[in-house]
């Protein structure tokens, strides 16, 4: 619980907890709850599916089609599954504001509830990966050292040793880890987004996603130390020289220029 | 010795304490003829002739932490777990030489500020090199009879880099080891006896269990040795030839105006190594350098994006990063030419720079001493050409660093790629040219101070209602110190016949040097400066403009 | 270098400037307005009139001494007191370790306040007098270079080095012959290359295991899109040569349709679509993961070696010289993915003996 509390303070909690609480509460939530409760919520899963539809027509269907069978203008999203929607709209890169190299992050403009009726629609055209429950994304319990392995094996080739991101071809890039929902982080290994190849189950399992997600707050958290100081970024040498550089032998050449300077004279009367 | 007359040793019995300690080593070390020489010694003062005190002192600071952290540091690659104090590294397989350097991070109570500040002063060392030898260059300090001392300094900077490499190397992390792979792959690229060369130094395949040992003597040892043995003959010869000086009054080719060692230098260059020390160890109490927990452990088949070396390797990263994939196979041989070219090119691109003061030597021919220094106008094409080769260095870091360059501006990495491969070529080009232009300029304007004086800003009336800007005559320093440096005249090649009509051949070298003569010091490639007779004739005749 | 003399009239005119004799204040030149006026007259600073600017400067000395004394009572203090695993937030550093920081700004004021005490007290106490000092030729004078020379030519002759050429030339060679034997030496530094860096783990039937559940892997699992790292059946990460052999045998497996495949050998190396490829660059052996899904091309993270993952791992871009070696795959008869043998060419970077 100490980590739970900690994340509290995040900026971002009040907002995590209400988008908690309507995933909770809303329709969607049959979508990844046991069978046997699904039941029950059928009538409200077939209403969020219609909403969702919805909500698809006026934002999506430009792009993916009517039915989501994709157009020369965006892939067919039939099996892409609900985990895959949660991820796009949820980090506001759907919808797509204009084409470039790649679909930038931006302010999302659903709600939960709403992302979760655009989840279940799409989920509703093919099978495909869920959103995680909660405590598939919790770092509790998990192997922090293991996921830290995992990471530099599968993910630190792109994102950076502890996230901070890196450059692809043409423009590309892969986006800092820093400040994202482990819900989201999950769901990117899952499905992946873009150019990211996607990690399934099969080849990393559940609890290897934990691992590294538990690892990412460990290492890129808000609490995360520098022990020994600014962390100029955390992108290796780059920034380490420049700070060298412009403060190091910046401030050693005020210095000589203090030392070697004439003192003051007198004035002349 | 025991000649020593008893009288004489009587007689000094009285001395106070610290004298008879100064006779007793006199009479062993001659201390008095070494202090008579040099207590009094005289030195410049100028904030620029203190950057070779900076590299001074950070090569000090960078000794003394280095040897506390030998203490501590195993320089092994035996795996082993971990089981120290930073949580997610718990149970992780590393090397010896990575678990140590943990242990120094976080459990040697201030072993994380000497390890950075051991780093700190390493990048500040190169960095303090750099600009110190840009110093010499542009300003000419390299001339007779200081080309010996230049060579000493540019080995130094030659060695710094590998003694920087092979320390950065050490704690065996993920970034550091993806470095040596990259030099072994290097290595392997060198024809015919590259892969012999990459099995002796890694004691067989890469990785082996041998580098980090192997790169552990080199550093502490090899390397620091030959490079003190440098600084000390750099520092006889700086004490040998005495400072140079800039241009002034007062002062000229023969003789150094300044303050004594003892006292005012002793105070400021002793303070200065405190005042060095100080802000090093305080930028390691701010900023982190090489966090390697937070890298990970080495591991071949892993790696992190934004994979670079130290910034003085940045520029032969960047060579490497924009080289065309040349490879030729024949005969069942490669010649990995992507690869090697590079590898080739990276020491040019040092001695580049390091022979020029041979070249310039050559081509005025001039034999004398020189003390005085150039202001970097002064010498247009001396000038042109070391901004020029900075570019070229530049070019090559912004290659070297290309993938934060497209991340931190939003471009793409390949049109950074290409933008280096041309620049490569033309930038130091037009930085010559503009360079040497923005000089002439500056040499122009020179010599409309000399001869119409300073722009006052005052703004006059004449009778007849012109408006003219008043001009202030320059003081006699100031006219002095504009006039007092040097201008060659280009070389010619001489008549070619002699006075019985013989002719006369003119060789290759000859004409070469007479060319580029003109190009150093012909028409249009300097302005010449005002004679006496021309300051006379306006001064005189009450012009001012 | 030319030795050859240059005409008198390359160099610079001689210097009128330099004329007056070092040292003495000249006057004004009528003759010559650019004449060196000589060192200006020395200037009295405040401290030197005022002895009360004196005694402030010398309590600012004292003080930044003093200053420095505590300074390292602090790093004492800081020392023995803080725990090392402390961890404060300073704004706007961030979290950072307690001891570092106190131990590194008190050892770094402690250092400066000496530093600042010292040349201020230079500056502003001690004498400003610029003082002039004579540079002599470097330069021997002729005599004592004729002497030199001379007594050279005596040593050489009465060694008789020159004349008994035997000597000379046994000297010679065995002084050449000896660094020999520091050479020879150093062989034992490591194995000759043989044909090691021609073979990895990888052999016939040995099944591909997933770098990240350490599971042998199926085709099933192994989705379009997805990228995977595998290793060779048997190697773990305990063993004394797991280094070494992963440094080679690292793999990398993706799927694509088989209709995106534009190479025909490489289809044929793949199974159902699944293809493995050496995760070593051909460049210089950075592990190249960098996978984009969508344009199936592979960058090293390193000097950005792009590959087609989709047509044979073909440089597309940047200074690697070669494809990336392609492992042939099939399926045993568990239903595993299985090597069909080892790599067909080196991997990693390219070397004199590669062919």
């Amino acid at each position: 619980m100490k980590k739970l509390s900690a994340r509290r303070r995040h900026p971002l909690a009040a907002v995590v907890v209400l988008l908690l609480a309507l995933a909770a509460t809303g329709g969607l939530y049959a979508a990844f709850a046991p069978a046997d409760k699904a039941q029950a919520d059928e009538t409200a899963q077939s209403l969020a599916i219609d909403e969702g539809k919805k909500l698809y027509a006026v934002g999506c269907a430009s792009c993916h089609g009517t039915g989501g069978q994709g157009t020369s203008d965006g892939p067919s999203l039939v099996g892409v599954g609900a985990a895959a929607v949660d991820f796009q709209v949820g980090t506001g890169r759907m919808p797509a504001q204009q084409p470039g190299a790649q679909i930038p992050k931006k302010k999302v403009i659903y709600s939960q509830a709403e992302i979760d009726q655009l989840a279940a629609y799409i989920a509703s055209l093919g099978a495909g990966p869920a959103i995680p429950t909660k405590n598939q994304v919790s770092p509790e319990g998990a192997d922090i050292a293991a996921g830290g392995e995992l990471f530099r094996t599968n993910c630190a080739q792109c994102h950076n040793f502890t996230g901070k991101g890196g450059a692809l071809t043409h423009g590309k890039y892969a986006p800092s880890l820093e400040g994202v929902d482990p819900k989201h982080i999950y769901e990117a290994m899952q499905t992946g987004p873009q150019n990211m190849p996607s990690f399934p189950d099969t080849t990393l399992s559940t609890k290897n996603k934990q691992d590294i997600i538990a690892y990412l707050d460990a290492v890129n958290g808000d609490d995360t130390e520098s022990p020994g100081g600014l962390e100029l970024g955390g992108l290796g040498p780059v920034s380490e020289g420049l700070f060298g550089w412009v403060f190091g032998l910046g401030a050693l050449i005020a210095v000589a220029v203090w030392v070697a300077a004439r003192t003051a004279k007198a004035k002349k009367s | 010795m025991s000649t020593t007359t008893t009288s004489d040793s009587r007689s000094r019995e009285k001395a106070p304490a610290g004298e008879r300690v100064a006779d007793w080593a006199d009479g062993r070390l001659g201390i008095y003829s070494l202090a008579k020489a040099n207590m009094r010694k005289i030195f410049p003062d100028h904030w620029s002739f203190m950057l070779g005190e900076v590299c001074l002192y950070s090569f000090i600071v960078i000794i003394l932490t280095g040897v506390y952290l030998t203490l501590f540091f195993h320089p092994s690659m035996n795996e082993v777990e971990y089981h120290g104090s930073y949580v997610p590294l718990q149970g992780q397989l590393m090397s010896e030489a990575f678990n140590s350097t943990m242990h120094i991070s976080f459990d040697v109570r201030g072993g994380l500020l000497i390890r950075q500040i051991h780093h700190w002063a390493a990048l500040i060392f190169l960095a303090g090199m750099f600009v110190h030898m840009m110093r010499v260059f542009f300003t000419g300090a390299f001339r007779k009879p200081r080309e010996v001392n230049w060579v000493f300094g540019f080995l130094l900077f030659v060695l710094g880099m590998f003694t920087g490499f092979t320390g950065y190397s050490l704690p065996d992390d993920l970034l550091s080891g993806t470095g040596v792979r990259f030099m072994e792959g290097a290595i392997l690229s060198v024809p015919i006896v590259g892969t012999y060369l990459s099995f002796f130094l890694f004691g067989g395949e890469f990785p082996g269990g041998d580098f980090v040992a192997r790169f552990y003597s080199v550093h502490v040892l090899l390397l620091p040795g030959i490079m003190l043995g440098l600084v000390v003959g750099h520092l006889i010869l700086v004490f040998y030839h005495k400072h140079t000086q800039f241009a002034g009054p007062g002062k000229t080719n023969n003789n150094v105006v300044g303050m004594p060692l003892l006292p005012v230098y002793m105070a400021k260059a002793g303070g200065f190594f405190f005042l060095v020390f100080g802000v090093i160890a305080a930028i390691a109490a701010i900023a982190q350098i090489n966090p390697i927990w937070g890298i990970g452990p080495y591991r071949p088949d892993q790696v992190s994006t934004g994979a670079q070396p130290d910034w003085y390797m940045g520029f032969s990263e960047g060579l490497i990063r924009v080289m065309p994939g040349w490879e030729i196979n024949f005969w069942g041989h490669t010649l990995v030419l992507g690869v090697f070219i590079p590898l080739i090119i990276f020491p040019l691109v040092l001695v580049a720079i390091a022979v020029y003061p041979f070249i310039e030597s050559w081509v005025t021919g001039d034999k004398r001493e020189h003390h005085i220094l150039d202001r970097p106008r002064n010498v247009p094409t001396r000038t042109a050409f070391g901004a020029a080769w900075i570019s070229w260095y530049f070019v090559l870091l912004v290659g070297g660093g290309n993938d934060l360059w497209a991340t931190h501006f939003h471009l793409s990495i390949n049109s950074i790629t290409w933008f280096v491969r041309i620049a490569f070529f033309v930038v130091p080009v037009l930085v010559f040219l503009a360079t040497k232009r923005i000089c002439l300029g500056l040499q122009r304007r020179d010599r409309d101070k000399v001869l119409h004086g300073r722009e006052s800003g005052i703004i006059k009336r004449l009778p007849h209602g012109e408006f003219i800007e008043v001009h202030e005559p320059l003081s006699q320093d100031a006219l002095h110190t504009l006039t007092a440096h040097e201008q060659y005249k280009p070389a010619e090649i001489g008549p070619t016949v002699d006075e019985n009509g013989v002719e006369r051949k003119v060789n290759g070298p000859e004409r070469l040097r007479a060319k580029l003569s003109k190009g150093f010091y012909g028409e249009d490639n300097q302005i010449p400066k005002p004679t006496v007779e021309e300051y006379k004739e306006i001064t005189s005749g009450h012009g001012h403009h | 270098m030319s030795s050859q003399d240059i005409p008198e009239e390359n160099l610079p005119a001689a210097q009128d400037a330099d004329e007056h004799a070092p040292g003495t204040v000249a006057v004004a030149d009528e003759t010559n307005p650019f004449a060196d006026p000589g060192l200006p007259p020395h200037e009295h600073r405040i401290q030197d009139i005022d002895e009360r600017a004196a005694s402030r400067s010398e309590r600012t000395v004292a003080f930044l001494f003093t200053l420095s004394m505590l300074a390292t009572a602090g790093f004492i203090a800081s020392y023995v007191t803080i725990p090392s695993d402390k961890s404060i937030y300073v704004f706007p550093i961030g979290h950072v370790s307690a001891m570092n920081f106190a131990l590194g700004l008190t050892l770094g004021v402690a250092l400066f306040s000496i530093g600042a005490g010292a040349v201020h007290w230079a500056r502003t106490l001690m004498s400003d007098v610029e003082i002039i000092d004579e540079r002599h030729p470097i330069a021997a004078e002729p005599e004592v270079r004729a002497k030199v020379m001379a007594d050279f030519k005596q040593g050489a002759k009465e060694s008789a080095l020159g004349r008994r050429k035997l000597i000379r030339n046994t000297m010679f060679g065995a002084l050449a012959l000896f660094p020999l034997s520091g050479v020879v030496l150093l062989r034992d530094l490591g194995p000759l290359p043989g044909t090691k860096l021609r073979h990895t783990l990888w052999s016939k039937g040995k099944l591909l295991v997933n770098m990240n559940t350490n599971e042998p892997l199926r085709p099933s699992d192994v989705a379009v899109g997805s990228l995977t790292f595998a290793k060779p059946e048997g190697l773990e990460e305990h063993d004394e040569d797991f280094q070494k052999e992963i440094a080679k045998a690292a793999l990398m497996i993706v799927r694509l349709q088989p209709e995106n495949i534009k190479d025909k050998q490489e289809l044929e190396w793949s199974h159902e679509g699944i293809v493995a490829y050496s995760k070593i660059c051909t460049h210089v052996g950075c592990p190249i993961s960098l996978y984009e899904q969508q344009t199936h091309h592979v960058l090293c993270p390193c000097h950005q070696s792009t590959f087609d993952l989709s047509d044979g791992a073909r440089v597309i871009f940047g200074p690697a010289g070669h494809a990336l070696p392609q492992l042939r795959i099939g399926v045993n008869d568990e239903g595993y993915l299985e090597a069909l043998g080892d790599f067909e060419e080196p991997v990693g970077p390219a070397f004199w003996e590669r062919g």
